[in-house]
């Protein structure tokens, strides 16, 4: 049984930027150890020899020539964001205080 | 006369539109208006751009009048897509048009520009119907994570399509389009394909270019066609395949034009499969499989070897670790791709009195992701998170290692492709799975493996259990989607005969009614029954 505490989902929900509500909280809990205690079973598996797999069709550098080519319409850029001024998309301060 | 050109395959409306029986705004309109009237039973387009594809038809008919007047040389070299109908699932950019990926964090987001698939749609000339209906951000089995509502199993309107490509499987089962496109990262094509009794091929990762896409998981996601046969399935991979410099993933792979020629004969189609060697995978028939699921497939699998192939039994042994292994790497790539939904550049934003702004990111992905995507996101947070990475997330690399392995021994062996199941079961009731997370990823047991190795897979229709579609899964190496469609085309003409070919979704018509339920009211009523 995974052991995934109610104070553990609350740090990854935190970390991965959710906010969640209790209700979300208690059913996460929950479903999230059942999963977790799917995983145990690739611990039958000896991989200490086995390199990872990341990407499955080998192909390697690829690369493409550096010539500038036109990028899209600032218009088109900005008619997503909410919040805008000029040529550019507002976005909260990051630095804290009144700086 | 409507409601003839419908039933038609895209290989049999494309020979009228050159004889010039019919013209590409006749057959749009006759599929627009099946679509509109079901719609509201089946909800399976989140949009239909009537007016948009009205224009695409008639710059159809154009090119066709044109290559008409120059000869028949012109004819001929025009795609076998132009001016046909096409569904697509809205993760799929198409620029000034919506892209929710089936989610409210994108609601009321505009594409700018268009997806290479879109692009090379445009270019054959087929005609975009819309946008259709998905598990939000592609993560479901059964489409009920969409923020737009579940979609209707055509064969049964209490009953999922599948998923998460289910809006362009049921679109297409219902004589809505000859055409979709899905995407597939565990089996989002194969098995609502399955589900719905239509024919859905994942190709191989890299076949098809992603650029315009809304990612998921970038290891394994692949864009692929849904069609009604082998042949429309085979002329939809044609016209999107290939390598693209915007998407480095795409292969330098040549795209085989043999996928225009798949045999119209069905003599031919089934002699091709004599002599060829199909893979059996014991670990397919797996725990919890319904009989009736399993009795198809051992059928189909008789009437192949009675077709000239020869059947062989083989071992894939490491298939009982795909799940974990798959539920580890996908969710961990899932929450760094979806880590861009931050309520600044676009989509739903939430921004609170006092500029804390991660109080407003926390707000914006609470209210904005659905139940699936915060579970995913959660686990795969968890999974890359200080102290946990090598346990789970380098363990699973290395597991999809020997998953891999086990397909290249077997194809090494000469094996030119394994059959198997595509889903243990045929389509569920709403509500049957939601709450058990678990039990929906079980639905992937028979198709996420292809994905975790890279490799291809065709499902096809092969009859039904319980009134319900069933489909029979060919898995081919790399770069075999020619092969795969053959097999499949294969087995279509070895069943022309069977009953269950010419069967219609058996509650198709109980969609016509503008009255009856939409499928959020069938879902409610079953939850609370």
């Amino acid at each position: 049984m995974a052991g995934l505490t109610r104070s553990d989902v609350e740090h990854v929900a935190y970390l991965a930027r959710l906010r969640l509500t209790d209700e979300e909280l208690v059913r996460l809990e929950g479903q999230l150890n059942h999963i977790l205690d799917q995983y145990a079973k690739l611990a039958e598996l000896d991989t200490s020899a086995i390199p990872p797999t990341a990407q499955t069709i080998e192909i390697e550098n690829i690369l493409r020539e550096d010539v500038a080519a036109a990028s899209l319409p600032v218009e088109a850029v900005l008619r997503n964001a909410k919040l805008t001024e000029g040529d550019f998309i507002v976005v909260p301060p990051i630095l804290g205080g009144d700086a | 006369m409507a409601a003839d050109l419908t039933r038609l395959l895209g290989h049999e409306l494309a020979g009228r539109l050159r004889t010039g029986e019919v013209s590409s705004r006749d057959l749009t309109l006759a599929h627009l208006e099946v679509a509109e009237r079901q719609n509201h039973a089946l909800n399976a387009w989140l949009v239909i751009e009537r007016e948009k594809a009205l224009a695409e038809a008639d710059a159809a008919d154009a090119r066709l009048a044109a290559a008409r007047a120059e000869g028949r040389g012109a004819l001929d070299a025009l795609h076998p897509l132009l001016g046909l109908p096409i569904a697509l699932k809205d993760l799929v950019s198409v620029a000034g048009g919506q892209c929710t990926a089936g989610s409210r964090i994108l609601e009321g987001y505009v594409a700018p520009y268009d997806a290479h698939v879109t692009e090379r749609l445009r270019d054959a000339g087929a005609v975009i119907l819309g946008k259709t209906n998905m598990d939000e951000f592609a993560m479901g089995s059964s489409n009920e994570w969409s923020a737009y509502g579940p979609v209707s199993n055509p064969w049964n309107l209490d009953m999922v399509p599948g998923g998460s490509s289910g809006g362009s499987a049921a679109a297409v089962a219902a004589f809505h389009a000859p055409f979709g496109i899905g995407t597939d990262t565990g089996g989002s094509i194969r098995q609502p394909a399955a589900l719905s009794g239509i024919v859905g091929l994942k190709p191989t990762y890299g076949r098809v270019s992603r650029y315009g896409i809304v990612a998921f998981a970038s290891s394994l996601d692949q864009i692929g066609p849904l069609a009604r046969d082998s042949r429309d399935a085979a002329a939809l991979l044609h016209a999107v395949a290939g390598r693209d410099d915007r998407d480095s993933t795409s292969a330098p792979v040549p795209v085989p034009d043999g996928l225009l020629h798949l045999p119209g004969s069905d003599d031919e189609a089934a002699g091709w499969l004599r002599g060829k060697r199909l893979g059996l995978p014991r670990e397919y028939f797996v725990k919890g499989m319904e009989p009736g699921v399993e009795a198809r497939i051992r059928e189909a699998v008789a009437n192949l070897e009675a077709a000239g192939a020869t059947i062989e039994e083989v071992s894939l042994a490491h298939t009982d670790y795909g799940l974990a292994t798959y539920y580890i790497v996908v969710p961990a790539e899932a929450s760094a791709n979806l880590a861009r939904y931050d309520g600044v550049r676009y989509g739903h934003s939430v921004r609170l009195p006092g500029g804390d702004f991660i109080a407003d990111y926390l707000a914006t992905r609470g209210e904005g992701f659905g139940p699936e995507v915060k579970r995913r996101i959660m686990l795969g947070t968890y999974a890359l998170s200080a102290g946990y990475y090598d346990a789970f997330y380098l363990k699973a690399q290395k597991v999809r290692t020997l998953i891999k392995r086990d397909f290249d021994e077997v194809f090494g062996s000469g094996i030119d492709a394994l059959v198997a199941p595509t889903s243990p079961s045929v389509a569920f009731k709403f509500g049957a799975r939601t709450a058990d997370p678990v039990a929906m990823y079980l639905s992937d047991a028979c198709t996420l493996p292809a994905n975790m190795a890279g490799i291809a897979g065709v499902s096809v229709p092969c009859g039904l259990s319980e009134g319900l579609p069933v489909g029979l899964q060919f898995i081919g190496a790399p770069w075999s989607e020619l092969e795969l469609l053959r097999f499949g085309r294969g087995y279509e003409a070895i069943t022309a005969d069977a009953p269950w070919r010419t069967m219609e979704p058996a509650q198709l018509a109980l969609a016509d009614d503008p009255a009856g339920p939409t499928p959020v009211e069938r879902a409610a009523a079953l939850v609370a029954a």
